[in-house]
């Protein structure tokens, strides 16, 4: 849905220059929340404002909905009407809500259907549909100053979807907004996505957005994209940043006398109590070190870090056990000498 | 001289300089309000961004502040002759009126547009609004408290020019206080003046207050 090829963008601030995109290659499939993280400066504001030009892209292309912007735009910093008609097809909304504190909340929302020149009564109709859509009917008439933080972003959706967008783009949405605020706008999102098939593309500093409404997700680092995948890609990635990100496990490594390993729930294994049956069929104790996990739609996700008594060598059989139930274990080491007794254990397993 | 000899002076004095400023205020108003706003778009890095016209502008905007309004008085006679067919009366004074407050009401356009906050324009960029809905949906109307503030401050600035203008033909209360009060020694009569002059840029005052309170207050009561 959106496709962005070898993108750059250097900015030239007094002489010098300063790369804020370092080459993306980004690809949001059609109906999926692709969350992009990263901290302040690693290019995520730049990657969302090129995706619908409000930035100019040094170098590269930005497809979204099979139409290449990056064509359509022009050489000057005005926007011709091609561009504009296609922007009107992508929704965005914004960390500080940008709402024009000189119209109501039904005539914000009804600014982007006058740019489309959509009649006065069609208009009226739209846009109390879609406040009745992000539960606002009842503040139509109210000015944006009247409204909390988290009812002026549901205003910025709503104005975002006036256009019947397929794609939506988040800028920080929820940064400005309280936990709990968050979590309903976040919500929101979700609801919209499934309901209406929107394609969002959310940028954020907050691992907690990914994890509530992504499927996909991609870190940012000094311009360039580092990992990119499904949730649960990245999961089984060994040693991915973001996974560990995501889902932060702690723990002493193994030792002579016990084995340390994480299992990986990847949503794809049934949702069984596999920790208890494992202790139970193999009468063994098991202690959890850390964990952390989302049961997301019945399914579970996460990490798990568990000991077991005894060598590597013991634990070949219960390993095993749990690879029988589609999950990912991988053992915890500090020294490399152990990394071949983890092989050892993958050789036990088949 | 008594209040009866005063009275109709004071009078046709008032009714001069309201007919001065009013019509000065709406030409300043019609001249600066696009220059100020051209100001801001051709800025760097403005949506229609030309140095050479901005420059351009500009030498024009600050020539015409720099310059004292009763020497620019002087210096427009020609011009104010080409337009009306005179350089003395009320209807003269119209014209080097509103080409000295144009300039001056442009900055203050300038100031308050450059105060609307750059995610608005990103906002209805990113709906694909060109520079039409820009300035006609974004820029002026959150603007417009602050360019209400802008032309109360013109049209005071503006009753004091059009004293000045009493010295050089012009008709009203500058000219009444200038030919009576100054020249015939009548310390009453410019004391009268005075204090009309006052009340009359109180009363402007306050109405304009009145309205940018008005506007501003839009979303800030139920």
């Amino acid at each position: 849905m959106i496709t962005t090829s070898g993108l750059t963008k250097v900015y030239q601030s007094r002489g010098r220059e300063v790369t804020a995109l370092d080459g993306v290659d980004l690809h949001v499939r059609q109906g999926e929340v692709f969350g992009v993280v990263g901290q302040s400066g690693a290019g995520k504001s730049s990657l969302i404002r090129c995706v619908n030009l409000l930035e100019r892209p040094t170098t590269g292309t930005v497809t979204v909905d099979g139409v290449d912007l990056t064509a359509l735009a022009g050489r000057g910093r005005r926007a011709g009407k091609e561009l504009r008609q296609a922007r009107s097809r992508i929704g965005m909304v914004f960390q500080h809500f940008n709402l024009l504190s000189s119209r109501t909340v039904q005539a914000n929302v009804e600014l982007p259907l006058e740019i489309l020149g959509v009649s006065g009564r069609e208009r009226q109709t739209k846009a109390l549909e879609l406040l009745d859509l992000v539960g606002l009917a009842d503040k139509a008439k109210a000015y944006p100053t009247q409204l909390s933080g988290g009812q002026k972003q549901r205003v910025g959706i709503a104005r975002a979807l006036a256009g019947n967008p397929k794609v939506l783009l988040s800028d920080e949405a929820t940064s400005a907004l309280d936990p709990e605020t968050t979590r309903s706008i976040l919500q929101l999102l979700r609801d919209l996505n499934r309901e209406l098939g929107l394609t969002v593309l959310l940028i954020t500093h907050e691992m907690d957005v990914v994890k509530t409404v992504c499927d996909s997700a991609a870190l940012m680092k000094r311009g360039r994209i580092i990992e990119s995948g499904t949730v649960s890609e990245l999961l089984a990635t060994p040693g991915s940043e973001l996974a560990g990100e995501l889902f932060p496990v702690s723990g002493a490594a193994t030792g002579p006398d016990r084995t340390v390993v994480d299992v990986t729930f990847r949503g794809e294994a049934a949702t069984q109590p596999v920790i208890s049956q494992l202790s139970r069929t193999y009468n063994i104790d098991i202690s959890i070190l850390g964990a952390a996990m989302d049961t997301v739609g019945g399914k579970q996700i996460g990490r798990m870090r568990i000991e077991l008594p005894g060598r590597y060598e013991d634990n070949v059989v219960p390993v095993g056990f749990l690879r029988e139930q589609g999950l990912q274990v991988d053992a915890v080491d500090d020294a490399a000498e152990v990394v071949a007794a983890a092989e050892l254990i993958k050789d036990g397993a088949q | 001289m008594t209040w009866s000899d005063m009275q109709p002076l004071l009078t046709q004095g008032t009714y001069d300089t309201l007919y001065m400023v009013l019509w000065s205020t709406l030409v300043t108003v019609l001249g600066g309000l696009p220059l100020g706003i051209l100001l801001v778009l051709t800025d760097k890095g403005g949506l229609l961004q030309n140095r050479p016209l901005n420059k351009v502008i500009g030498v024009v905007v600050n020539t015409g502040r720099s310059l004292p309004f009763i020497i620019l008085l002087i210096f427009l006679i020609p011009v104010t002759t080409a337009i009306v067919g005179t350089f003395i009366g009320p209807t003269a004074m119209i014209v080097p009126l509103a080409i000295g407050a144009v300039p001056f009401f442009a900055r203050l356009v300038e100031t308050a547009v450059r105060e609307v906050d750059h995610g608005l324009v990103e906002a209805v960029e990113s709906m694909g609004g060109g520079i039409p809905t820009l300035v006609w949906k974004v820029l002026l109307p959150q603007a417009l408290p602050s360019i209400v503030a802008g032309i109360t401050t013109t049209v005071i600035t503006l009753v004091g020019y059009s004293a000045m203008a009493g010295a050089v033909g012009g008709e009203g209360l500058g000219s009444k206080a200038i030919t009576y009060g100054f020249q015939r020694f009548e310390t009453g009569f410019m004391i009268a003046t005075v204090v009309v002059l006052i009340a009359l840029v109180t009363v402007v005052q306050l109405v304009g207050d009145g309205v940018v309170r008005l506007l501003a207050r839009r979303g800030r009561t139920a």
